[in-house]
């Protein structure tokens, strides 16, 4: 049954391997996937770890509805301390790797050490081995994957693994599987890189039993349902997640030029409209109805008749608006360079987007760049600069660090134009119109980013009673509520909400797109109950799932606390305060954050969390969450 | 009404293989492509998908092959079914299959094939795209002509008809 999934211990220095079962208890406590990881990196990983040395624990994940009749249950979770912001990493990804996973019998895998020399883990029903993988360093993730399977002479394999960048450990390499389903943030490839890990690859036929088979497949329809009549998961079935670019594009809410525009004017050419001229077709996760994403060939240039997937609206920005080019095949060609060599295309577009603002202040040059000019809307210097980025060359090598140590190495002049949060940095989003979705990034438990608590149903300005019906519940708050996205108030409840949602999914192991992210009538903790009882047979009420999603977020808290995380790590760059906006429709022009306001939504925040005014949990909510100090790392 | 038939289309199949789960939900209660009597066949280096299944041949290769007269047509429903009671678990319709349609159930030690869930396939209910899809055989023609001359229709009526 779906709870008799194993949990793997592997050391990669030793080559040791052992399995045990998961305890019902951790399941009540922590249900799974990200919940889960949260609490055993917690107690694993030896504080204050380097990153990318041996003693760091990577935790690859299934959530606990992975591979059942949950509506998109396909998602992998992948978390470490992170070498790109010294606090928590985690990141999180779609394709088939995680349900193949769980029939290979496997729940969570918890890997430390280093391997002597490049390895991969091949798992399949039940059984781990350590295999060598020195042909395959230096590959791609498309080609890993190629080698892979035919080694393995099974192409039904599925395939976790890094690109040279994982290899070259830029500290925001990715964790990859298929063609683009990416686990992006946070640098989880360079932990990879760094144990010498290549590549998972898993296989398996065992089956996950379904408590209630029939209830469960009637249910099942009746949420797939629920999510495809919804108007925004049709826009997205017909245009992928594309039309978010130009729905925020419009109003103002993308960051171009670095951080110096919030539009890109005449972006035509690069909108979802015109992926139907090189799309073949859209492309599903696992038991997913809302296929976000085009398949597609590159039309032209070095890399034509490439065959690709995406590419999302992040890369969008990262590859137009936020390097202020208009090409589609630019964005086509720069969104395939990075899944294949495994970077989070968030970052490199953010900080090709710095570099870029540095040489326009003079600030690099051209001895700095090594004689590449970094002038805006750029298309061969953007794509070469994702090359050098990858393989760590001259200016690439200085960028590959990530925002602060990219930082440090340039100078203090260059720190006020960079968009970061705790070391990360932000995707191609303006939020200084919307505080809501600026708290959000600010106190994101992974850094600057919109995935860990982003309200994006603010932007609706939906009616209060459909916003009461979502933010009031399961808790019963009784605080303000707001429906303007550009007030402060009421939003951090909406922002401590999607928190505990997300985290939610993310231990579920189901898409966002499946909950209440773009529309208030998706799924959520109400319907996540009557799924777990129907597939698993285990009882929660929608409040309970509130609280084990609480307690795995302060979990997430207490970590960071440990690494040395403060207050002042919740908080925006200056431009957010200082700059205000330029361009967009009116609700989005001439608006900046303020300070004050932006001060008593974070006090607010801590207090919904039961935080204390530093933002860490009283002994009362740690109490009431039943989180003890870990025990030291077995 | 005309007899239905299952029919498949790769140009739709958006490769998400929940028809899979819900074939082996259906039939065994379990989520385990290895039981599902459908599977998308991939190829991930072009972005093709291919649902393959039984297409309950006329002229069936297993029901000729089986030496117990367990394979039989089920002309009402159009489909070639397993009679249990007569089956000997001897495998030669699951080598015979030119579709690798039949399979094996080596946990229960007995072979399964697409039933068509008696008239109500889920992989069909389930798919959104209908990719996979059930159809009277004799509207499967102008079904398909009408698809196939939607891009020729369009160009006709934005560029006028001669």
């Amino acid at each position: 049954m779906a709870l008799n999934r194993k949990i793997a211990f592997i050391d990669l220095t030793t080559g040791q391997t052992r399995t045990e079962p998961i305890p019902l208890d951790w399941r009540r406590k922590y249900i799974g996937g990200r919940g889960l990881d949260a609490y055993l990196l917690y107690t694993h990983c030896p504080a204050q770890a380097d990153p990318l040395g041996p003693e760091n624990v990577l935790l690859i994940s299934a959530g606990l509805l992975v591979g059942t009749l949950a509506s998109a249950s396909a998602r992998t979770h992948i978390m470490a301390k992170s070498p790109l912001t010294g606090l928590l990493g985690s990141a999180n990804m779609g394709g088939f790797f995680a349900p193949e996973l769980r029939w290979a019998g496997f729940d969570h895998l918890v890997i430390r050490g280093r391997a002597e020399k490049p390895v991969y883990l091949y798992l399949h029903n039940g059984e781990i081995e350590i295999r060598r993988a020195e042909n395959l360093w230096g590959a791609g993730v498309y080609d890993t994957q190629d080698l892979l399977r035919r080694e393995l002479n099974d192409p039904e394999t599925q395939i976790l693994c890094i690109g040279q960048a994982g290899e070259n450990l830029v500290r925001f390499a990715n964790v990859m599987t298929g063609r683009k389903n990416a686990g992006g943030r946070t640098g989880m490839g360079a932990v990879m890189g760094a144990k010498n890990l290549k590549a998972v690859a898993c296989r398996g036929t065992q089956s996950i039993a379904i408590r209630y088979p029939q209830e469960a497949l009637e249910y099942n329809k009746q949420i797939i349902d629920q999510v495809v009549s919804t108007k925004v998961s049709q826009i997205m079935q017909r245009w992928g997640t594309g039309f978010i670019f130009g729905v925020t594009n419009t109003t103002g809410l993308v960051r171009c030029r670095n951080f110096q525009y919030n539009q890109l004017p005449n972006s035509e050419d690069i909108e979802c409209e015109n992926l139907d001229k090189v799309s073949i077709g859209l492309d599903g996760c696992f038991g997913c109805q809302v296929h976000c994403r085009h398949r597609y060939i590159i039309p032209e240039g070095p890399y034509a008749g490439t065959y690709a997937q995406g590419p999302e609206y992040t890369s969008q920005g990262a590859f137009g608006a936020e390097v202020g080019c208009r090409s589609l095949n630019t964005v086509l060609v720069g969104n395939h360079l990075v899944n294949d060599y495994g970077m989070d295309t968030l970052e490199v577009g953010s900080m090709m987007a710095w570099a870029m603002e540095l040489f326009e202040k003079g600030i690099l040059t051209e001895k700095d760049t090594g004689g590449l000019r970094l002038a805006w809307g750029d298309d061969e210097a953007v794509i070469e600069l994702v090359k050098r980025i990858a393989f760590r060359r001259d200016i690439g090598d200085i960028l590959a660090e990530g925002p602060l140590r990219a930082a440090e190495r340039i100078g203090p002049q260059s720190l006020p134009y960079l968009i970061h949060v705790k070391g990360m940095s932000n995707l191609h989003s303006d939020e200084r119109p919307t505080p809501a979705l600026a708290l959000n990034i600010a106190v994101s438990s992974r850094g600057a980013d919109h995935l860990r608590g982003r309200p994006a149903i603010d932007l609706y300005n939906l009616p209060l009673p459909v916003l009461e019906r979502v933010y009031r519940n399961p808790d019963g708050y009784t605080g303000p509520l707001t429906n303007r996205y550009s007030e402060y108030e009421g939003k951090p409840r909406m922002v401590q909400w999607q928190e505990l949602v997300y985290m939610a999914v993310d231990s579920l192991g189901v898409c966002k797109y499946h909950t209440v992210f773009l529309s208030p009538n998706h799924p959520q903790f109400q319907e996540f109950a009557r799924l777990i009882y129907l597939n698993t047979g285990l009882e929660f009420g929608e409040k309970e799932i509130w609280d084990i999603a609480e307690r795995c977020y302060t979990i997430e808290r207490l970590f960071n606390l440990r690494e040395g995380m403060t207050r002042k790590d919740d908080w925006l760059p200056d431009r957010y305060f200082d700059e205000p906006t330029r361009l967009g429709l009116p609700v989005a022009r001439g608006k900046c954050i303020d300070r004050e306001k932006f001060r008593a939504m974070l006090d607010e925040y801590y207090r919904l969390h039961g935080w204390d005014e530093n933002g860490v949990p009283t002994p009362e909510t740690l109490a009431r969450l039943g989180i003890a100090e870990p025990k030291p790392a077995a | 009404m005309g007899k239905k038939i299952l029919i498949t289309d790769p140009e739709k199949c958006t490769g998400c293989r929940l028809c899979e789960i819900v074939c082996s939900v259906k039939h065994d209660g379990v989520s385990n492509p290895a039981l599902a009597r459908i599977h998308v066949v991939k190829w991930d280096n072009e972005g093709f998908y291919l649902p393959m299944r039984c297409q309950q041949c006329r002229e069936a290769p297993c029901l000729a092959v089986c030496p117990k007269g367990a394979i039989s047509r089920n002309e009402a429903l159009d489909c070639v079914q397993i009679d249990y009671e007569r089956c000997i678990g001897c495998k030669l319709c699951v080598q015979a299959c030119p579709f690798g349609a039949m399979g094996w159930d080596a946990e229960r030690g007995r072979v399964f094939k697409c039933d068509l869930c008696q008239g109500d396939p889920q992989c069909v209910r389930f798919c959104d795209m209908k990719a996979v899809d059930y159809v009277e055989a004799d509207r499967l023609g102008c079904v398909r002509m009408r698809e196939a001359g939607e891009q020729y229709s369009a160009l006709l009526r934005r560029f006028g008809r001669g």
